[in-house]
């Protein structure tokens, strides 16, 4: 680069090349600003100002404040227009973080081993495993979860293989929690392993050696040695995890059934059949906020490990 | 050294990732197997059958289902990989760029964000605006959240790249778009393929935007499974699922390859 700046001398031919360069930062960027301010940032606007608007008499909503879609999340309207606490919304965002962190968990505790293993395999095996995990992360979300749909369904393969095996027939292990999980387990798992594994590659094999010297079985070098060193990956791993586990639609829908609701299926469901603009936008801002503090609170994180020696 | 004093060895991680990889596939295969069952319940085997597919492939909503998808994915994908290469090349090769990092965090917003919530606030856009025609918003909203995926590939490949050769090329008194045509873009081609068969990919894969944005008219293919699967699971339907898996698989395959093969011949690597 220096070299080639002797032989043309800024201010002569390289002027206009220069001028190209410093335009491009302007219109290059401009059609994504124009693009994710116009289907993005305006949008994620009017949401928090539907928020905090009224409920139309039929659907939609009109402009007048209001804080009803908030105190929904807690209160429920008596007849006499008295609030009374009731519990079923703040369940469903308990049952959210509680789905979405067992997530995060079960597939933590799958990627490490497994990516462990991968990352010790010879150069071409390893590139073959790694894509095999890549691999299912592109059939349609939808197809995967309906693939447990047939497995843990009436007349499905898991019940029809333990009828055959003597237990009662017409089993079914749909529309509850376990179901929910599962198909969330099963669609986030390729977005915990490469992370992981991309971390775990990295490790210098001489440092578990050294912890072997130093008498540390392999235990206490998974512990001390291994996952200090792999945290960044981990971390990185539970949040491409966590966050979208968070906002899902299809798994409760599909798998918890109408009444096993999370955030995502509530929210989807005021804008669809149960029509209330307003509630939905809160219950949306809510669900926004809490990813957005769950970001922050990583990076702040990251930020002071940093800062440590 | 035997193995069993291999320290780097922990044991039964062997079988742990067997296991782990028959997990990963056995719910497709299964789905793959089903399709071939002559039988309406979809979970009694009585015989191998081709009908299922004979009859997914005359199905009209399916197919009208498909073109909305495709055409939908075809236009997300070109709009949102010309935007990402534009603003891949600004961020990367851009001289001053004045908030180089929100910029790129702009770009990638898409994937900060739950989609639901990104999906029910784009549908109150376009309510207040009185845009109905399902097409024009799948359209904008896909190409919001594809330009992320088309980006992330083509600013490795831009980030990983010297300048010698883009150099070389206005020594030799090249204008800059004929060094960008010429030079740049064949250079930076495996990441601007892969990322637009990511983006496509993801727009054809779209269930929660496509379902609350949907009118009418414009079903996309996953928004049609979705109620087919909510009429009960079919046979038929085995059938349209293992044809997609196997185009997925075809395309994600064809993707990847090309990325590593653009790994290995970048002259930084």
């Amino acid at each position: 680069m220096t070299d080639s700046a002797l032989h043309a001398p800024a201010g002569l031919e390289r002027a206009p090349r220069a001028r190209f360069w410093h335009d491009l930062s302007f219109w290059g960027l401009l059609p994504s600003r124009l693009l994710m301010g116009f289907a993005l940032i305006l949008p994620i606007f009017i949401i928090a100002a539907v928020s905090v608007a009224t409920r139309g008499a039929y659907g939609g909503f009109t402009w007048d404040f209001n804080l009803a879609g908030y105190s929904q999340i807690l209160f429920n309207e008596g007849w006499t227009g008295e609030l009374e606490f009731t519990p079923q919304y703040l369940l469903i965002i308990g049952r959210t973080f509680l789905l979405a962190g067992a997530t995060t968990l079960i597939c933590l505790l799958f990627a490490v081993p497994v990516a462990y293993f991968i990352s010790r395999q010879p150069a071409s095996r390893k590139a073959v495993l790694v894509y095999l995990v890549t691999l299912p992360f592109w059939v349609s979300m939808i197809l995967r979860v309906y693939a447990w749909m047939i497995i843990l369904g009436k007349d499905g393969t898991l019940p029809s293989l333990l009828e055959q095996l003597g237990f009662p027939a017409g089993m079914s292990f749909m529309f509850n929690d376990g179901a929910t999980l599962t198909a969330m387990v099963y669609t986030a798992m390729p977005l915990m392993v490469l992370p992981v594994f991309a971390s775990i590659e990295k490790l210098d094999g001489t440092l578990i050696e050294a912890s072997h010297d130093l008498y540390g079985d392999r235990w206490v070098t998974l512990r001390r040695v291994i996952l200090p060193l792999t945290a960044p990956g981990l971390v990185a791993g539970a949040i491409l995890v966590f966050v979208p586990a968070l906002g899902a639609v299809l798994e409760p829908t599909l798998m918890g059934g109408g009444k096993q609701m999370m955030m995502g299926s509530l929210i989807q469901l005021q804008f669809g059949g149960g029509r209330n603009w307003p509630f939905g936008a809160a219950i949306a801002m809510t669900l926004m906020a809490l990813v957005m503090l769950f970001l922050i609170a990583t990076a702040l994180r990251a930020a002071r490990r940093e800062v440590r020696p | 050294m035997s193995i069993r004093h291999d320290v780097k060895r922990y044991p039964g991680l062997g079988p742990l990732t067997i296991f782990f990889f028959l997990y990963l596939y056995v719910p497709l295969a299964v789905i793959v197997v089903y399709s071939f069952n002559a039988n309406r319940v979809a979970g009694v085997w009585t015989g191998f059958s081709l009908k299922w597919y004979g009859s997914a492939l005359n199905n009209a909503a399916l197919m009208s289902a498909l073109e909305t998808s495709l055409t939908i994915a075809a236009v997300a994908t070109v709009v949102s990989t010309l935007i990402a290469l534009s603003a891949a090349l600004a961020i990367i090769r851009g001289k001053n760029v004045r908030f180089r990092k929100l910029s790129e965090t702009v770009v990638n917003l898409p994937l900060l964000l739950p989609e639901i919530v990104l999906a029910v606030a784009t549908l109150i856009l376009f309510s207040l605006l009185d845009i109905q025609n399902g097409l024009v918003r799948l359209i904008v909203a896909h190409s919001a959240f594809c330009t992320p995926f088309a980006f992330l590939p083509i600013r490795a490949r831009l980030q990983g790249m010297s300048l010698d050769l883009e150099e070389a090329s206005a020594d030799l008194y090249a204008n800059s778009w004929t060094t960008f045509r010429r030079v740049t873009l064949p250079l930076i081609f495996p990441g601007v393929f892969s990322g637009a068969m990511l983006a496509f990919l993801i727009s054809m894969d779209d269930f929660i935007t496509s379902n609350l944005l949907a009118t009418g008219g414009s079903t996309t293919l996953p928004v049609y499974i979705f109620s087919l699967i909510r009429a009960g699971t079919s046979p038929e339907l085995n059938a349209i699922a293992t044809l997609l898996i196997l185009a997925s698989l075809v395309l994600a395959t064809a993707a990847l390859l090309v990325a590593a093969r653009g790994t290995r011949d970048n002259p930084e690597h």
